[in-house]
């Protein structure tokens, strides 16, 4: 281990360049303007939960959909660390739209998949902002990992058909595009795996919105019978690119989660100095200044392990698949944890509906458990390090 | 005059040692010689044994004596903290007394701050300084003294002035250690170890001339002592270390340094030894248990959190910029890890964990760590304290009210528990 880490010492990037703090507060003045808590609590009141109108405009005035996306697909050509940047500012936000699901998940399993024409038909679109995409991998099980899927893809014809059921997929009754992962027919484990693109309309596929916990994370099920599925990249080459995207969005989830946490941490700070009581602000009591110190501690962390993951994801480090679930893990804790504190500093007032501290703590609930718990990312930790 | 440039600084550093660096010399010897030079301390001022050189050059003459194995100036243990203050505070007496022999290693010196009743609030001290015949006469106690057994001479901290608020009354001391109104102690810590003293004062004396500053302005010296300690010294880092290199001028250095370290040689127990978690989970097989497994995965979490948030702060401070949080939350995040690996520890030793030297697997390292910890959370300001600051200097929440800094110093409740 101590050879790693003095290798990780010129391998990992600890600050940001000024450029990218230029863009990070470019966006998050961006984001204040478009995404104000009464803008969240009416999107997430939608079966949708997003709107294409200000969807199109996000993509139109800061090119978002497409920033880690190649130029020659129409994308920023930028990398996991801008990408990064994004989802810690949308998570501070708490942006309602379909961009984990997108950007995250569909277009980075098309960049790990596709071959070179599928991305160059698949990529474009997305990038502009005109087609809303999804990965729909888990099934009932709710199993995060490749083995356990039993949909399967069987060939028919030139094309494959689809059949089974998957679940708790991102923005799934909404997408345009769904990249499905199936396996062949009597295949087992990581073997016999395949990814698969159909359009959101496709015959023999029946979508339902799942009720959600976290309005502000729309989930949905989705019923495959014999639908017409397009093979993306190898046939039965399916796992190894499904679970680099996999990892990549863990590293991606945690990036978003350290910024809900730190807009929790500032608004409990904030509300500590305001709210009086006993005559005095109750920031000045210690056993707020200490909560709010450990709060500090947590989420700074966090952070580091979030910026530590992007920057692994960046360089495709070979130690991403322990970084990523760590920082998955490490941000999932501080992101509930802040969470919790930021209801109890906030005190009656914060178990309200009308107060915001409860949107950002069902994001922070659903993080949890989205791409796998702490206690499961703890585990394939330990294993990619060979523990 | 021309600017000094690395290349002028470095070419007449290495001209100089080139013609006198000699492995033969004693060490005292050499480092007379090198003081004499200002080459041992280039950013001091030319007029007390440096070159008046701006800091950043230090590292080019460093890497000069590196290269030829040239021992430096004595650095190890609190006398760089003595050197620190009295070049800042000092009048020329004291530069002119001092200076040198810290500089040569011929003088020990220890930091008489801390109290029986006065830790965290280390401006509550009790110990008297009252002036006599031209003399000033010390009465009290200190404590948690690293090196007072040896040490030449020490930096006190005294009330000579209770009549005012507590931090206007205090003035600051260069103490005599090797006199009859001085006893030195040791002081056993619950981990067996003595690492640190207790010292006495009854009726000690020193010279008019070794007050530092002003009678009452010992808190502002005091505070550029401790500036140094944090800084230099996240975990006394002015240990140094010892070269490997052979021959009798080196095997003085080692020995020097090596007293100096002898306090903390249960340092890396009282961190937590995460680096033995691993080792240990599979020597025991523990590590194939899941509830073991999740505590390790917690542990090795946090410690890499740790690390990585120093180097964003390192990170930022190389780009010049101004120093973010995750820069304050060291000591705190420190706490964390080594409570962390104490408890991880237990769990992978289970019922071995109730023994200790060659009774415990590891020959009493793990019960050294069990029995350490404790001390990370204390020791160089509490965890209460570190969160005080956190909030007050990092998030601007309203400072503690005070009853205490209004008033008399007389007037200000005390201890009556010792």
């Amino acid at each position: 281990m101590q050879r790693r880490r003095h290798q990780e010492e010129t391998r990992l990037q600890f600050s940001f360049t000024s450029e990218q703090e230029e863009f990070r507060s470019v966006l998050r003045r961006f984001l204040q303007e478009k995404s104000p808590p009464s803008v969240v609590r009416r999107l997430m009141e939608t079966e949708a939960g997003w709107e294409r109108g200000s969807w199109l405009e996000l993509n139109q005035q800061l090119g978002l959909t497409g920033v880690h996306i190649p130029e020659e697909y129409g994308g920023q050509g930028f990398g996991f660390i801008e990408l990064g940047i994004v989802l810690e500012e949308m998570g501070r936000a708490l942006l309602c739209a379909p961009y984990f699901s997108t950007t995250v998940l569909a277009a980075t399993a098309i960049m790990n998949a596709g071959s070179r024409a599928q991305q160059e038909a698949l990529l474009p679109p997305i990038a502009l902002g005109e087609v809303v995409a999804t990965l729909a991998f888990t099934e009932p099980d709710g199993c995060w990992d490749a083995s356990s899927i039993e949909t399967t893809g069987s060939p028919d014809g030139d094309k494959f058909r689809l059949d089974g059921v998957k679940s708790f997929v991102l923005d799934g009754h909404t997408a345009d595009l769904i990249v499905v992962a199936a396996r062949a027919p009597g295949s087992r484990g990581e073997d016999g795996l395949s990814l698969f693109t159909i359009p959101g309309g496709a015959p023999g596929l029946t979508r339902r919105a799942l009720k959600v916990l976290d309005p502000t994370r729309k989930l949905a099920r989705l019923e495959f019978n014999g639908t017409p599925a397009t093979l993306l990249g190898e046939l039965g080459g399916g796992a190894g690119p499904l679970t680099k995207t996999l990892t990549q969005a863990a590293a991606c989830l945690a990036s978003e989660m350290v910024g809900g946490a730190e807009r929790l941490r500032v608004s409990a700070l904030d509300y500590a100095n305001l709210r009086m009581q006993f005559g005095r602000p109750i920031a000045s009591f210690q056993s707020m200044k200490h909560k709010q110190a450990d709060m500090l501690v947590d989420v700074e962390l966090a952070k580091s392990a979030a910026y530590a993951a992007a920057s692994a994801a960046a360089k495709d480090d070979p130690e991403l698949p322990a970084i990523a679930a760590l920082a998955k893990a490490c941000a999932a804790d501080a992101y509930l944890q802040t969470a919790i504190h930021t209801i109890q500093i906030h005190g009656g007032i914060g178990f309200t509906w009308d107060n915001d501290t409860h949107l950002w703590f069902k994001r922070a609930k659903s993080s949890e458990v989205f791409l796998g718990d702490p206690a499961w990312h703890r585990e394939r930790m330990l294993r990619a390090w060979g523990v | 005059m021309t600017e000094p440039t690395d290349a002028s600084v470095r070419a007449e550093a290495r001209a100089w040692l080139e013609a006198n660096w000699n492995p033969e010399l004693g060490l005292v010897e050499w480092r007379t010689r090198l003081v004499d030079s200002g080459w041992g301390m280039p950013s001091w001022p030319a007029q007390w044994h440096g070159k008046g050189l701006p800091a950043g050059f230090d590292a080019v003459v460093a890497e000069e004596m590196r290269r030829l194995g040239a021992v430096s100036v004595a650095r190890s243990g609190v006398r760089g903290l003595a050197a620190a203050t009295l070049l800042e505070h000092g009048g020329d007496f004291h530069k002119e007394k001092f200076l040198r022999r810290i500089l040569t290693g011929e003088d020990n010196w220890c930091q008489l701050f801390s109290e029986p009743g006065s830790g965290s609030d280390l401006a509550g001290a009790l110990t008297r300084a009252e002036f006599n015949d031209g003399r000033w006469v010390f009465n009290g106690q200190k404590v948690w003294t690293t090196s007072a057994h040896h040490a030449d001479w020490g930096l006190l901290l005294a009330r000579t002035d209770s009549n005012v608020p507590k931090h206007r009354g205090l003035s600051y001391f260069v103490l005599d250690m090797r006199q009859s109104g001085v006893e030195v102690h040791q002081l056993r810590q619950m981990n067996g170890h003595a690492s640190f003293n207790q010292v006495f004062f009854t009726d000690a004396e020193a010279p008019a001339e070794h007050l530092v500053g002003e009678v009452g302005g010992g808190w502002a010296v005091a505070t550029t002592t401790l500036m140094h300690e944090r800084r230099g010294a996240d975990g006394m880092r002015l240990w140094g270390s010892a070269s490997d290199l052979k021959g009798p001028i080196y095997d003085e250095e080692r020995a020097e340094i090596a007293t100096v370290n002898e306090p903390y040689k249960w340092y890396p127990q009282r961190a937590g030894r995460v680096d033995l978690v691993l080792e240990r989970a599979k020597a025991t097989g523990r590590i194939g248990d899941p509830v073991v497994r999740q505590e390790i995965a917690k542990l090795l979490t946090l410690s890499r959190t740790a690390e990585w948030t120093a180097r964003r702060a390192r990170a930022a401070q190389a780009l010049g910029r101004p120093p973010g949080p995750e820069g304050s939350l060291g000591k705190l995040a420190a706490s964390h890890v080594a409570r962390a690996a104490a408890r991880v520890h237990t769990l992978i030793a289970g019922a071995d964990a109730m023994l200790t030297g060659e009774d415990e697997p590891m020959g009493g390292v793990i019960a050294e760590i069990l029995i350490s910890v404790p001390a990370v959370s204390i020791a160089g300001g509490t965890d209460e304290i570190q969160r005080n600051i956190i909030a007050e200097r990092v998030l601007r929440m309203p400072k503690e009210p005070r009853s205490d800094d209004d008033r008399p110093f007389r007037d200000v409740p005390k201890n009556t528990l010792r």
